[in-house]
């Protein structure tokens, strides 16, 4: 299969750069490994990042129409779309090639792809619309059945796992805690608390009227609403440094902090409950820009993010990125540069060229100063490191305590993240550093006494395997078209080491 | 009488050295085990490295210890020297560095096949090699997941396994903590300094620091490191890549692979080649090999290498289909045109000893490899000649 245009992530911003680019009459493939179009945001309330009151209503609104919009072009052939496909690769073919890149996909994990599944796509060019997932931070405990990311929690919801009467603390930093502590208490769970670890106001130099839109779209949204309603209290400065229990969560010790989270003598408490959920933002998923060579940077919220032009242009010709992959900054930003990257796509491919739209590229300037505003305000303190002790995981996968990474960076030379993951097997498990990533990156830094930067954070974000990939989906050649590659049974030349 | 003179040789260059204080350039496995029984043997020993420990192809390979693989010769004279001392070793740090006496099972498909590995243990035999034949209705009580239909195999109770980044982290850190040995990551070497002929020392992004001797344990950097001291040591990269499954239950329980590679293990071809190799680790892990490729430095993911590594492992073990793989790397590993390591005094360059060039079995040959170098370097004689591994053996070649 061979389109003008590939789209990876069907969340706002890959929606928005499918249909606009289709709308110009580019034929276009979206891929995307959930069932359904829509991506992280749709799945659940609108919330996180989400901007000004009435942006996110009308974010709302703009989803709807998308997804309109795309069954309309699904149905004139314009647009094919690739649900329940999981892209592992995508390979970059010579500048001269006329389809310069091809996706590799694969089922998710060890689910064997369904007969009917496209194993190769060919395009021109490329949107890279691949969204971001929950950003917990390690703390002694939070290892524990019970103890869950905020995003998981509002999964948790769905499946109507957290039953009435349950008693459950929200923690983290960011206003995406106000929707799903607002989503269990509506869903009958106790909520005993929303303990935000920042204090927003306080930190606010810039952009305090932004802030207060940012409350005010807290009411609006009516999750503080919810919250009164519940008696949920709502703590700022203050933050989980500890869950408790034996096979489960039983309590937590919540502590209040200083400004750069060092808990404050004194202040803390245990707090009872059977779950946790706890959220300090989110790490954009960029397996497949590192892989490919695009330019990325350190973002104000300390995640590494592409590089992005005006026109959503990565450094790597043919490559556009947009949404969290160019930055954590909620649906209606996502999909604004969702439709510049589609036009800009559109008008490089000679399509007939979309009016630049000033009010798309006026939007866009306004909620990335909304979101650089909320990251500053939000961002994560260094104290955090201080919750921890030898003996907390730091991975969990590979359980690996926060004792023998230190002891990889001291004592073994592990000088750098990539290092230290090696030698300690911190991010070395199932979820490849997607969850624990970030803190082991940060942590390494930190032992080795300066700030993370883009190749700390890399050394755990590559991944040359952009998702798990069934091995005997791997091994059946999509262009030999047979079930059994016929080198398959043929060991072949080469040494064994 | 020939390996006497070679001998008396290396230790005349190195007479005129006083080599009470070493410098070993690269904190791979090589350099950590020649920092260990240098440090070990009473020297005074710091280790360079531009990056971190391990950061090099011994981040990025496997850690076999393996006899089985190689045709009598000095390199499996080095291999199974190399076993005695990595047993040694795991007395002492065996935990630290996941090292597994797991052996090696080599699985013929084919009755030549299984000829063919007849014939090679028998030569291997000869030289000390412990090689057991396994019939074909046995295979399947070594590794009970094995594809049916396979002609025999060899087992090979030596071959061995470490955790390579851990060796090399473990052994730098006891040349370090019980032999006074010092290591500084982050240093690059961007020359040599010299009195006369004589190397003397590294320039260093950080200053100059001197020494009686200088072993370049750069792997596949090593010929920059000798071109740095002006004298030619041909190491070139040869990629490998490496694909590692979801944690499973313990399934596959020995180094498995397959008989015929025998014939390519030293082809000149700059073609791919992919052999089935796999193996669990003890975090549960399956790592599934190997390919060989000359494309230079190049880290781009090739899936056709991938898909083939695939088929193969799944040809040896077909439960392995419905495993997810959830990771791959690759390697370069540092290969000299007549496929053996560089090792030994350098006469072009007094002061200077290389220990790079391993190829793809510089994990298993670190720990001879340092112990061979301690030796040369405090005027004993070497455990076993170094003449097939000098570094001068290279034609030059015409400016
Ligand atoms: C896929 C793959 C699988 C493998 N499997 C096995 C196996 O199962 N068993 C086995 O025995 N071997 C295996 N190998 C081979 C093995 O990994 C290598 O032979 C071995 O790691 C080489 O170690 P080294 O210390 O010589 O080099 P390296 O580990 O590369 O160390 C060299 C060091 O020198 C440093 N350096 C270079 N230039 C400079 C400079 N100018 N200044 C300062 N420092 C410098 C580098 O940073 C590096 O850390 C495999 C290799 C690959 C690629």
């Amino acid at each position: 299969m061979t389109r003008d245009l590939a789209v990876i992530g069907a969340g706002p911003a890959g929606l928005a750069a499918a249909v606009t680019a289709a709308a110009t009459g580019l034929r276009v493939v979206l891929v995307d490994a959930g069932a359904r179009p829509g991506g992280q945001y749709f799945r659940h309330p609108p919330d996180t990042l989400a901007g000004p009151r009435g942006a996110a209503r009308h974010g709302w609104a703009e989803f709807a129409r998308l997804r309109d919009e795309l069954a309309g072009h699904v149905a004139a052939g314009r647009i094919t779309h690739l649900a329940g496909h999981a892209v592992w690769h995508v390979e970059a073919h010579s500048e001269e090639a006329d389809a310069r890149f091809t996706l590799h996909l694969g089922g998710t994990g060890s689910v064997a792809v369904s007969s009917g599944a496209v194993r190769e796509v060919r395009a021109r060019a490329l949107v890279i619309a691949a969204g971001a997932h929950d950003r917990p931070l390690p703390f002694p405990g939070w290892d524990l059945p019970g103890v869950l990311t905020a995003g998981g929690a509002q999964a948790l919801l769905k499946g109507s796992l957290v039953v009435a009467g349950r008693r459950v603390v929200v923690a983290g930093t960011g206003p995406f805690l106000l929707p799903v502590a607002a989503g269990l208490a509506s869903a009958g769970a106790r909520v005993e608390g929303v303990f935000e670890a920042n204090r927003p106001g306080r930190f606010a130099r810039h952009g305090a009227r932004v802030l207060r839109n940012a409350g005010k779209l807290a009411e609006g949204a009516g999750y503080a609403a919810v919250l009164l309603r519940h008696r949920v209290p709502y703590r700022v400065g203050h933050a989980i440094v500890a869950a408790h229990g034996d096979d489960a969560v039983e309590s937590v010790t919540v502590a209040r902090l200083d400004r750069d989270w060092t808990p404050v003598r004194g202040g803390e408490r245990v707090i009872e409950c059977d779950a946790v959920a706890v959220g300090y933002g989110f790490t954009p998923q960029l397996e497949i820009p590192v892989e490919l060579g695009c330019a990325t940077r350190v973002d104000a919220d300390g995640s590494l993010v592409v590089v992005v032009d005006a026109a959503q242009r990565t450094s790597v010709p043919g490559v556009y990125a947009a949404g969290e992959t160019t930055g954590v900054g909620g649906a209606p930003l996502a999909l604004t540069e969702g439709r510049l990257a589609g036009q800009a796509v559109a008008a490089a491919l000679g399509a007939p060229p979309a009016r630049p739209s000033r009010r798309l590229l006026a939007r866009r300037a306004r909620l990335r100063a909304f979101a650089a505003t909320l990251h500053d305000a939000y961002a994560v303190r260094p104290g955090w490191a201080g919750w921890l002790r030898p003996d907390t995981l730091v991975c969990r996968c590979e359980e690996v305590p926060y004792g023998r990474l230190d002891e990889a960076v001291r004592e073994l030379g592990a000088i750098d993240p990539r290092a230290a993951k090696l030698i300690s097997r911190a991010g070395m498990g199932w979820c490849q550093g997607r969850i624990c990533g970030y803190p082991t990156a940060c942590l390494t830094a930190r032992i080795r006494k300066r700030a993370p930067d883009v190749a700390d954070l890399t050394g755990l974000a590559r991944r040359p395997l952009a998702q798990p990939v069934r091995l005997g989906d791997l091994a059946e050649d999509p262009a030999a078209g047979g079930a059994e590659d016929a080198d398959g049974a043929d060991p072949g030349g080469g040494g064994p080491c | 009488m020939v390996r006497g003179c070679a001998r008396r040789r290396q230790c005349d260059i190195l007479l005129r050295v006083p080599t009470r204080d070493l410098l070993v350039v690269g904190a791979g496995v090589v350099g950590a085990a020649c920092a260990y029984y240098a440090a070990k043997a009473g020297l005074t020993v710091t280790v360079v490295d531009r990056g971190a420990v391990a950061g090099g192809t011994t981040g990025a390979g496997e850690g076999n210890l393996l006899v089985s693989d190689k045709e009598p010769g000095a390199e499996l004279d080095l291999a199974l020297l190399s076993a005695r001392l990595w047993r040694d070793l795991a007395a002492e740090h065996g935990d630290e560095v996941e090292y597994e006496a797991k052996g090696g099972l080599v699985v013929a498909a084919t009755a030549p096949g299984m000829a063919g590995l007849e014939r090679l243990a028998a030569h291997q035999r000869a030289a000390g090699v412990r090689a057991e034949v396994v019939a074909a209705t046995d295979l399947r009580d070594l590794e009970p997941h094995l594809a049916p239909g396979l002609a025999g195999g060899m087992f090979y109770p030596q071959d061995a396994q470490v955790q390579p980044m851990l060796a090399a982290a473990h052994l730098l850190r006891a040349a370090r903590d019980r032999h006074g040995a010092r290591l500084w990551t982050g240093v690059t070497v961007t020359g040599v300094t010299r009195a006369g002929d004589r190397v003397t020392g590294v320039r260093t992004d950080r200053g100059d620091i001197a020494a009686g001797a200088v072993v370049n344990a750069a792997g596949t950097w090593g010929g920059e490191i000798a071109a740095l001291a002006g004298v030619r040591v041909p190491v070139l990269p040869r990629r490998g890549f490496i694909l590692v499954t979801e944690p499973l239950p313990p399934m596959i329980r020995h180094k498995v692979y397959a008989a015929e590679y025998v014939g390519d293990v030293a082809s000149d071809s700059a073609g791919l080649e992919t052999s089935p190799v796999v193996e669990g680790t003890k975090a549960g892990t399956v790592l599934i090999g190997a390919s060989r490729e000359r494309v230079g430095f190049d880290r781009t993911l090739s899936t056709v290498v991938l898909r083939r590594l695939a088929a193969q492992a799944i040809a040896l073990f077909p439960v392995l289909a419905d495993v997810a793989a959830i990771r791959t790397y690759c390697g370069f590993r540092p290969y000299c045109p007549d496929h053996l390591p560089v090792i030994g005094p350098d006469p072009r360059a007094p002061g200077l000893l290389h220990a790079c060039g391993h190829e793809g079995a510089g994990i298993g040959l670190a720990a001879a490899t340092g112990h061979l170098l301690a030796q040369v370097l405090t005027g004993a004689d070497p455990a076993l000649d170094l003449s097939p591994f000098r570094p001068d053996r290279f034609a030059e070649v015409p400016s």
